[in-house]
């Protein structure tokens, strides 16, 4: 554990009143992400700007989340760099265009086509996934540079599929007349759309975070992400526990390229490419294979990268690799390191 | 069972026939022979180097026997998977605990019970002989298992082996590391667990406890048994003892 934890009483507890602190939460990763909103304001001046700024970055956020929570679980629970992960993002997002094509009405797309389209695009993509990790994982278990190389390969040519299904140009994937435009909250502009993105967001992390704390499944996870070969001692098969993850990984992905679709109005098969430094950022920062770094981490790239846009455009491409620097350096397995790794 | 063991002794429960196992290029089992009788507490004594982990590891299928055979209760494990090997009703206690530091002492016994979904499904009457046996489990119930002293994490991993009815433990270096007057709770502890009539295979490099609790004594040599017998016979000769285990009791 890290030095930030008080020390341990080694006192022998007498009754029930506990010796030992109950689990120390570590709030500085939580602290730099309230601080980095605070640092923005006197820069940008405007306090709507601000807060359009900032709810920007944080549906981004959000929805980066989404997308990168199964590669962390991935990681953390095989040991598996999956950079492939990009493909079921462009799946999703693809699956969107269609789906929202086949219900759109005679004004445009509906609001219940976006939903259509989230629950076919994650189950497209949850299938996409389990062939994914039969055909091009399984048989580089435990080899990182193969896995690195075998999971690209299978991302470039997952891509070319997606070509030859929607075809190689740019895809506008236009919102629902009812989730267009914006409330006006003081001077600042809240779009609808990123309301509805967040809210999904924020369901995704809250059902995560419940079932890896609250039910056997997640108790499985998580501690195979600390041990695996231990919890096979116990009885349990990991690799099934694996699969499933995997595949839920990949419909969130799948979901995520939805609402980041929506979120750009616009969809070209490089989106996965695209999206998987950001992922992969997301991950680094937020300590390999913990939900909840992934999370801290997420809307740290999103504030970051909406901050910096307004700011400094030309600096923005570079900010979350600088923000990953920054971080590193500060904490060298991430902001929420994972016992035992 | 298919291999008699020595008149009057009871049955093995699990046995070991000509047992190889290799890691990557290096060849550790050179054809183990053991067997575990039903009952009682088999100590598996010997050096470093000697063997002792990679046998109980092979047994539990993390690491693949080569040849030889690994028979419980009648049924071939070399073949099995660990997941199956640990539900014919195996525990495995590692030399390094194997404790989830990130999950309370509580995530860790409701994951050890594979009956129980939540704490409310553990066995309060077995988790109260379980507190019985190692109070600081109850103390510490609630707190993440990384926090516990080595003593109480080596207390939480033989918590978690015997959650639920197991038939046969296999346990790794327990004393390892912790201070005498822990060890002393620990033999207790384990003494009661002998006193239940439960089937141990127990590797340990301290003497004193191996004659402390085991019933009979197997001592591995450079990837082999290269002695098997009685714990009292090993206790009452110290010659043997120098030569096997390069000590003398005396000394202690």
């Amino acid at each position: 554990m890290g030095s930030s934890t008080p020390g341990v009483s080694t006192a022998p507890a007498a009754t029930a009143a506990p010796s030992v602190p109950r689990a120390a939460f570590d709030w500085r990763p939580v602290a730099l992400l309230v601080a980095l909103p605070l640092l923005a304001w006197p820069l940008l001046g405007s306090g709507s700007t601000w807060l359009t700024l900032t709810f920007a970055g944080l549906t981004m956020g959000l929805i980066i989340f989404v997308i990168a929570s199964g590669l962390t679980l991935v990681f953390g629970l095989m040991d598996v760099l999956n950079f492939g992960h990009g493909v079921f993002i462009a799946l999703g997002a693809f699956m969107a265009t269609s789906v929202m094509a086949w219900t759109a009405g005679a004004d445009g797309p509906t609001v219940a086509g976006v939903f259509a389209a989230m629950l076919l695009a994650m189950a497209v993509a949850g299938a996409a996934g389990l062939v994914f990790e039969r055909v091009i994982v399984r048989p580089v278990y435990g080899l990182h540079l193969k896995q690195i190389l075998i999971t690209m390969g299978g991302m470039i040519v997952g891509e070319e599929l997606i070509k030859v299904i929607w075809g190689p140009q740019q895809v506008a994937l236009p919102l629902p007349q009812d989730l267009r435009g914006a409330w006006i909250v003081g001077e600042a502009a809240i779009e609808r759309y990123r309301v509805l993105a967040s809210v999904i967001g924020l369901v995704v992390f809250v059902a995560l975070v419940w079932t890896l704390n609250r039910s056997k499944l997640g108790l499985l996870i998580r501690a195979g992400v600390q041990d695996r070969s231990m919890v096979e001692a116990l009885g349990y098969r990991i690799r099934r526990l694996f699969v499933g993850v995997f595949v839920a990984g990949s419909a969130l992905a799948g979901l995520g390229g939805v609402l980041w679709g929506l979120y750009q109005q616009s969809v070209i098969p490089q989106i996965g490419a695209q999206v998987n430094v950001l992922i992969f950022i997301v991950i680094i920062i937020g300590g390999l294979g913990s939900t909840f770094g992934c999370f801290v981490g997420a809307l740290l790239v999103g504030l970051m990268a909406n901050y910096t846009g307004y700011l400094a455009p030309k600096v923005a491409l570079f900010s979350n690799i600088a923000l990953m620097v920054g971080v590193l350096l500060w904490r060298p397995q991430g902001l929420y390191p994972v016992a035992n790794r | 069972m298919n291999f008699p063991g020595p008149p009057g002794a009871p049955p093995a429960l699990l046995s070991l026939r000509g047992v190889h196992t290799h890691i990557g290029a290096y060849h550790i089992l050179h054809g183990v022979d053991l067997e575990v009788p039903e009952g009682q507490v088999t100590m598996l004594l010997g050096r470093n180097g000697a063997g002792k982990t990679t046998t109980l590891r092979t047994v539990m299928g993390l690491w693949p026997a080569g040849r030889g055979e690994v028979t419980f209760d009648g049924q071939a494990l070399q073949a099995l998977p660990t997941p199956d090997v640990a539900r014919l009703g195996i525990a495995y206690v590692p030399e390094t605990m194997g404790i989830f530091a990130d999950l309370t002492v509580q995530e860790n016994m409701v994951l050890a019970a594979r009956g129980a979904r939540h704490a409310g499904e553990l066995d309060s009457a077995r988790l109260e002989w379980i507190f019985g046996l190692f109070p600081a489990l109850r103390t510490f119930w609630l707190h993440p298992a990384g926090k516990l002293s080595g003593g109480q994490k080596q207390m939480l991993a033989i918590g978690r082996a015997i959650v639920e009815p197991r038939r046969l433990l296999l346990i790794d270096e327990p004393s390892k590391g912790l201070a005498p007057a822990i060890v002393g709770n620990l033999i207790a502890a384990l003494r009661e667990l002998k006193a239940q009539r439960t089937t141990v295979l127990l590797v340990e490099q301290n003497f004193q406890v191996a004659r402390a609790l085991g019933d009979t004594v197997a001592v591995m040599d450079d990837g082999r048994v290269v002695h098997r017998g009685p714990m009292a016979e090993l206790v009452a000769d110290t010659a043997l003892q120098q030569r096997l285990l390069g000590l003398s009791l005396g000394a202690h």
